[in-house]
């Protein structure tokens, strides 16, 4: 009973550990991309007192007095004094106002309609690309040195050489254009659908997935499938698969619960690194095909020198790679009880 | 006599028989040949086939014929000598960001496992910042800090690209300084350098050679993508430059600009290729053990 309670100390106090650098990074990252972003040349609220100025004609005190009332940043002031007052609004949870994208609206607004798109994209290609090269990495080891290892480990070797938004611009180039499919590839729906629960909504939204989800598939599945395959191929020469064998143990029971469940283990930690990954990779995947996600916005508010937005992407992707390591680190507790303790 | 003997020795022991290993399997023989080609177009393609500025509107989107082997673009300029012209830009980038990225994930790397204690917190540190920030986006806000041209825009490929490698190369230092013969070499009081440069670093020097291989594709990723994205200013006639162009000039409604888009992405893919077939082939040279 004690070592029990113990155990869940230990266990609980990792995951405060996590939490605790989680925040680190965060803090850290943040103040990064502060000053970074702050150093990029022009000034956003410069531009908008331009226009305020050139549409309305209004004096420089009128339009700076508007811009100050409407963002609550005021870029003329010291770094520094910059810096902690966007700390101090951070924590009390205010990211501001965007400035140049759509002036004026909380950016908490403006992300969260760009966000829902991303991560319904990304993590249904991830799983699905996951689950494939797995699939595939599994068999082409069963069948090592066969036409169906060859013939898959080279599409593998190929589809995971070429950048993805190449990928993604060949999909639109021979699909796309040469069979009049352009206007399923362009958005995340048809312009002129109201969004919805409804059917029509649904079926046009996967419609409209398919090309990016295509994409991210083709050129993720293959590192999946050649780490999936050099891992199970080290796991079938272990003694306990020997054993198992040995005892006559059914076929398929070897192949999930021995070979299976212990090759899948190292794939657990790549997949929290690539989550990071894609994210970036969707800022072009997301260009490639116009699809309105954080990574389109990003794009947007980068041309835009959207300061306030930038930081907001920059702090909800940072968040959420964050937030994936320390779920992955919790299920990879789950599946291999021998590390759960050790953390 | 004695030093030509040896010359042939170190000849045979590091140009033989790599080459021979190397041949020995046709994916990194295709992939070795490639790299050859590729290095040959960036240093002499320019000479040979000169390339062609001046717009012809009457010749816009021809399919390839035997004056214009990959067809003509939106101004009727010939792609192939556009293709041949924008090799060396972008393998020069690929190139020193490669170089830079192994370099700084090798020093950094090494010294965090070596040393430990404090260094090793700190670098540590900044690495798992950099890991958690995806490269891509941060690359693409320090593009427009930075004037860019080739050697700004490798350093700042370089200078984000080396976290993960250099993770990669402190396990292995920490690995390493456990050995039997480090801690020899340690008991005969060889000194910090000696024990880094000598004992160490060549026992890491294959794992750092097909990296630094991988940070050129991974160069040329980032470099193509922010050309894409116009991140970059079209100072040069390079790939990257070509997709842009061909996408923002109708490769997505014109049927027959499919030629223009199509010559780019072929040629990065093939560079690609050709590296990572090499580096994987290197890893046979390197390991024995692989070689079965």
């Amino acid at each position: 009973m004690g070592i029990q309670r113990y155990l869940v100390k230990v266990y609980k106090n990792f995951l405060v550990r996590k939490l605790l650098r989680g925040i680190g990074i965060i803090f850290a990252t943040s103040t990064l991309t502060f000053f970074i972003i702050r150093l990029m040349p022009s000034n956003p609220i410069e531009i908008f007192i331009n226009q305020m100025m050139s549409a309305y004609g209004m004096s420089y005190q009128d339009a700076k007095a508007l811009a100050l009332a409407l963002f609550t940043i005021d870029l003329d002031k010291p770094l520094h004094e910059q810096y902690i007052e966007y700390l101090v609004n951070l924590l009390q949870g205010n990211i501001g106002r965007s400035i140049a994208i759509s002036p004026g609206t909380p950016v908490m607004e403006v992300v969260s309609t760009f966000l829902p798109w991303t991560l319904f994209s990304v993590s249904v290609s991830l799983l699905a690309s996951f689950a494939l090269g797995v699939t595939l990495g599994m068999i082409a080891a069963y069948r090592r040195g066969g036409i169906f290892d060859k013939v898959v480990s080279a599409v593998a070797a190929v589809t995971s050489a070429i950048p993805g938004y190449l990928i993604g611009i060949l999909i639109i180039v021979f699909i796309g254009v040469q069979f009049g499919l352009i206007n399923y590839m362009r958005g995340a729906y048809s312009a002129g659908l109201k969004p919805g629960f409804t059917p029509e909504f649904i079926a046009d939204v996967f419609l409209h997935l398919a090309a990016p989800f295509a994409t991210y598939v083709l050129s993720t599945f293959g590192g999946w499938m050649l780490s999936m395959k050099a891992s199970t191929l080290s796991v079938l020469g272990e003694d306990y698969v020997t054993v198992a064998r040995a005892k006559g143990l059914p076929e398929g029971r070897i192949r999930t619960q021995y070979v299976g469940r212990n090759a899948i283990l190292p794939l657990f930690t790549s997949l929290t690194i690539s989550l990071g990954f894609i994210f970036g990779g969707s800022v072009l995947i997301e260009n490639v095909f116009v699809y309105r996600g954080v990574g389109r916005l990003l794009w947007s508010s980068i041309n835009a020198r959207d300061y306030t937005v930038m930081q907001a992407v920059f702090l909800i992707i940072t968040i959420s790679v964050i937030v994936s390591n320390i779920i992955a680190d919790l299920l990879y507790g789950l599946i291999d009880p021998r590390i759960r303790v050790g953390g | 006599m004695a030093p030509a003997r040896s010359l042939k020795r170190v000849f045979r022991t590091f140009v033989i028989e790599p080459l021979k290993i190397i041949a020995s399997s046709k994916a990194g023989l295709a992939g070795f040949i490639g790299l050859l080609l590729y290095i040959s177009m960036a240093a002499f393609g320019p000479y040979i086939v000169p390339l062609d500025t001046r717009p012809k509107p009457e010749k816009r989107y021809l399919p390839p014929s035997w004056e214009h082997p990959l067809g003509t673009d939106f101004e009727g300029k010939d792609i192939f000598s556009q293709i041949i012209n924008g090799a060396r830009d972008v393998l020069f980038v690929a190139f020193m960001a490669g170089t830079l990225t192994v370099l700084i994930a090798t020093l950094l790397g090494s010294i965090a496992g070596f040393k430990g204690g404090l260094w090793d917190s700190i670098i540590m540190a900044v690495d798992e910042v950099l890991l958690t920030i995806p490269q891509f986006p941060l690359l693409s806000v320090l593009a427009a800090l930075v004037r860019l041209n080739n050697f700004t825009l490798a350093a700042i490929i370089g200078v984000l690209s080396w976290p993960a490698l250099a993770r990669a190369i402190r396990s292995q230092v920490l690995s390493l300084k456990e050995r039997d013969f480090i801690e020899a070499a340690r008991a005969l009081d060889l000194g910090t350098r000696h024990i880094v440069l000598v004992e160490i670093m060549p026992n890491l020097m294959p794992y750092i050679v097909v990296s630094w291989i991988l940070s050129m594709t991974g160069a040329i990723y980032s470099q193509v993508g922010l050309v894409f994205l116009g991140f970059v200013p079209f100072t040069s006639h390079n790939w990257g430059v070509m997709i842009n162009m061909a996408w923002t000039w109708g490769a997505i409604y014109y049927k027959t600009s499919v030629w223009y888009i199509l010559s780019p992405i072929l040629a990065i893919t093939g560079f690609q290729l050709s590296a990572i077939l090499f580096a994987r082939s290197l890893e046979n040279v390197f390991n024995p053990r692989l070689r079965g």
